[in-house]
């Protein structure tokens, strides 16, 4: 398939978004049965407005990809069979409870209503919010995810390995971001936020590797045989029925070589996974403030490169009858 | 209920690409269109088109044979590229089966054409829609043209009615006759896409003639011959 950069950058931000999202409430969750020291509503509102930007910037590429944006509010209608159109609706419901997670926090509004379990856990207004954005953004995790992992006729995303990278890398992320964020604001949950980062990081490693076995050993359901229906071993396309391009061998086909696929799927092994680990590792033990930010983007370029990867390494059926021009 | 399709004949296939010419022709100027042009004189010219003809080789020279191949939309009973549309705007029509593009309501988001393991749905690159073939939707279902001429422009247009046009699912239709005695076959039948469209397969006519009917080994005259030939005229070379 080819990688188009609209997409390439909306999942990967709102993925980003997500994870930073999570981490926040974590963070508030920890903080509130007094495992971690609590922050003050800046730190949730400028949170909750970084992740909020993030959602923001993806659902803008994502506009670049249409070719009629201006119908885009169209797409919310088909939610019964299409998980684009799932993702459509999701995506904004994201959005606003972020933003109103991180507007309650500036406003103070984290007056208790009810304390559960003998004072352990107190419930506020935020609190039932974030509880709320959880689902809502494991929903969106699956909601794009399945975009690509329903397509059957692209073997090589059409597995549950997509969505559980698509998930676990926006969660490395997002956690990432935040132990930056930390670092960058000089507060004490860098080590928090990096160990759950380093925790995601390894297992989207698992998974992405996993994914990469998977399809390298992939055979494909189609053939030329299958795909003109004359059963003989050997068929040669002698023309594809025009001389120059059309849709059929620009979006299918990613026009590079075998040897630039390798390189970027090297460059995303180690952006995304060694290189931050590395980082953060250093940074917990020197107590750096810029090094968490280096690695976060560090492994958002990784991850850029690792959709990239996941776009190009596609074969759609349809490229068996575009196999030879003349 | 109606499934209108195709069934393409690959034995009188000739190649000539008159179907995707009167295709372009008709639907540039019908509902479909246009059906944009760009670069059309220059080094990489590009455009949309709902029907292409493409050739293939089987087999090793000098045991060859070439195979014309038309491609376009094959109106799949189960199509895939229907659920996946996130606004609605890819439908199958109720009445006969045809898979359509509602122009206005596209946002080409282009995620059809994943969904088509076929590839024959394209963007047109100056409307920004999804675009297919229609089955001439619009001459198809013109109630004021005769009716030998409600028919798709690229079946009208074919030289050697390689194409031919009804309805699948009516049992003595021209098309589903050729289907079943002539061996159609569907494309790509391990997605479970039921394409209404249907090829008929390349047949070769071959005379199956064996030495003793050559000999004519069973000539009762021969039998009751006892006669010792040496090189005269038997009773094999008499004309009556």
């Amino acid at each position: 398939m080819h990688p188009a950069f609209s997409v390439i950058f909306l999942t990967t931000l709102i993925g980003a978004g997500q994870g930073l999202f999570l981490a926040l409430f974590t963070g508030q969750l920890y903080a509130s049965i007094k495992l971690i020291e609590p922050q003050d509503a800046n730190f949730y509102a400028i949170g909750s407005a970084l992740a909020l930007g993030l959602l923001i910037a993806g659902l803008g590429a994502s506009f670049l990809h249409l070719g009629r944006p201006e119908r885009a509010w169209r797409a919310a209608s088909m939610w019964r069979t299409s998980w684009l159109s799932r993702e459509v609706i999701v995506l904004p419901m994201m959005m606003g409870v972020v933003f109103f997670y991180g507007l309650f926090h500036y406003l103070g509004w984290t007056q208790p209503w009810l304390v559960a379990g003998d004072g352990a856990l107190p419930i506020d207004v935020t609190m039932v919010l974030g509880f709320v954005g959880v689902i809502v953004t494991f929903a969106l995790f699956v909601c794009t995810g399945m975009i690509y992992a329903s397509v059957k006729f692209l073997e090589e995303w059409h597995s549950p390995y997509t969505i559980a990278n698509f998930t676990l890398l926006g969660m490395a992320s997002g956690f990432m971001l935040a132990a930056a964020y930390s670092a960058y604001l000089g507060n004490h949950l860098v080590g928090f936020y990096g160990t759950w980062a380093v925790i995601f990081t390894v297992l989207g490693l698992g998974t992405r590797i996993a994914s990469l076995i998977r399809n390298a050993t992939l055979k494909h359901k189609s053939t030329l045989q299958t795909a003109i229906g004359v059963r003989h071993r050997k068929i040669v396309q002698k023309s594809q029925g025009f001389t120059a391009s059309s849709f059929n061998t620009r979006e299918f086909f990613h026009h590079q070589s075998p040897e630039f696929l390798k390189l970027v799927r090297l460059v995303f092994l180690v952006l995304v996974f060694p290189v931050p680990l590395l980082l953060i590792g250093v940074s917990y033990v020197l107590e750096s403030p810029t090094l968490p930010i280096a690695a976060f983007v560090i492994q958002y370029l990784g991850l850029v490169a690792e959709r990239w990867y996941f776009f190009a390494e596609a074969n759609h059926p349809q490229n068996l009858y575009y196999q030879s021009i003349s | 209920m109606t499934q209108l399709a195709l069934v393409i004949d690959l034995n009188v296939c000739v190649g000539c690409h008159a179907c995707v010419t009167s295709c372009k022709q008709w639907n540039a100027s019908g509902w479909a269109g246009p059906m944009v042009d760009e670069n059309p004189y220059g080094a990489d010219p590009t455009g949309t088109f709902f029907n292409r003809v493409q050739t293939f080789e089987v087999g090793s020279y000098p045991a060859t044979e070439t195979v014309h191949f038309p491609k376009s939309c094959l109106h799949c009973e189960e199509p895939p590229c229907v659920p996946v549309c996130p606004t609605g705007a890819s439908y199958k029509r109720e009445d006969n089966g045809v898979v359509l593009v509602d122009y206005d309501k596209c946002i080409g988001c282009k995620y059809c054409s994943w969904a088509c393991p076929y590839g024959v749905r394209e963007l047109d690159e100056q409307q920004q829609v999804m675009k297919k073939c229609t089955l001439c939707i619009d001459r198809i279902t013109d109630q004021s043209l005769p009716e030998k001429e409600r028919q798709p422009a690229c079946v009208l247009a074919c030289p050697t009615s390689a194409r031919l046009f009804g309805d699948v699912h009516d049992p003595d239709s021209e098309v589903s006759v050729a289907i079943r005695e002539r061996g159609g076959y569907a494309l790509m039948p391990e997605w479970g896409t039921k394409p209404a469209n249907h090829y008929l397969p390349r047949q070769k006519t071959r005379m199956h003639i064996s030495e003793d009917e050559l000999q004519r080994a069973d000539n009762p005259l021969t039998k009751e011959d006892l006669t010792v030939y040496t090189g005269e005229e038997t009773l094999d070379d008499v004309t009556w």
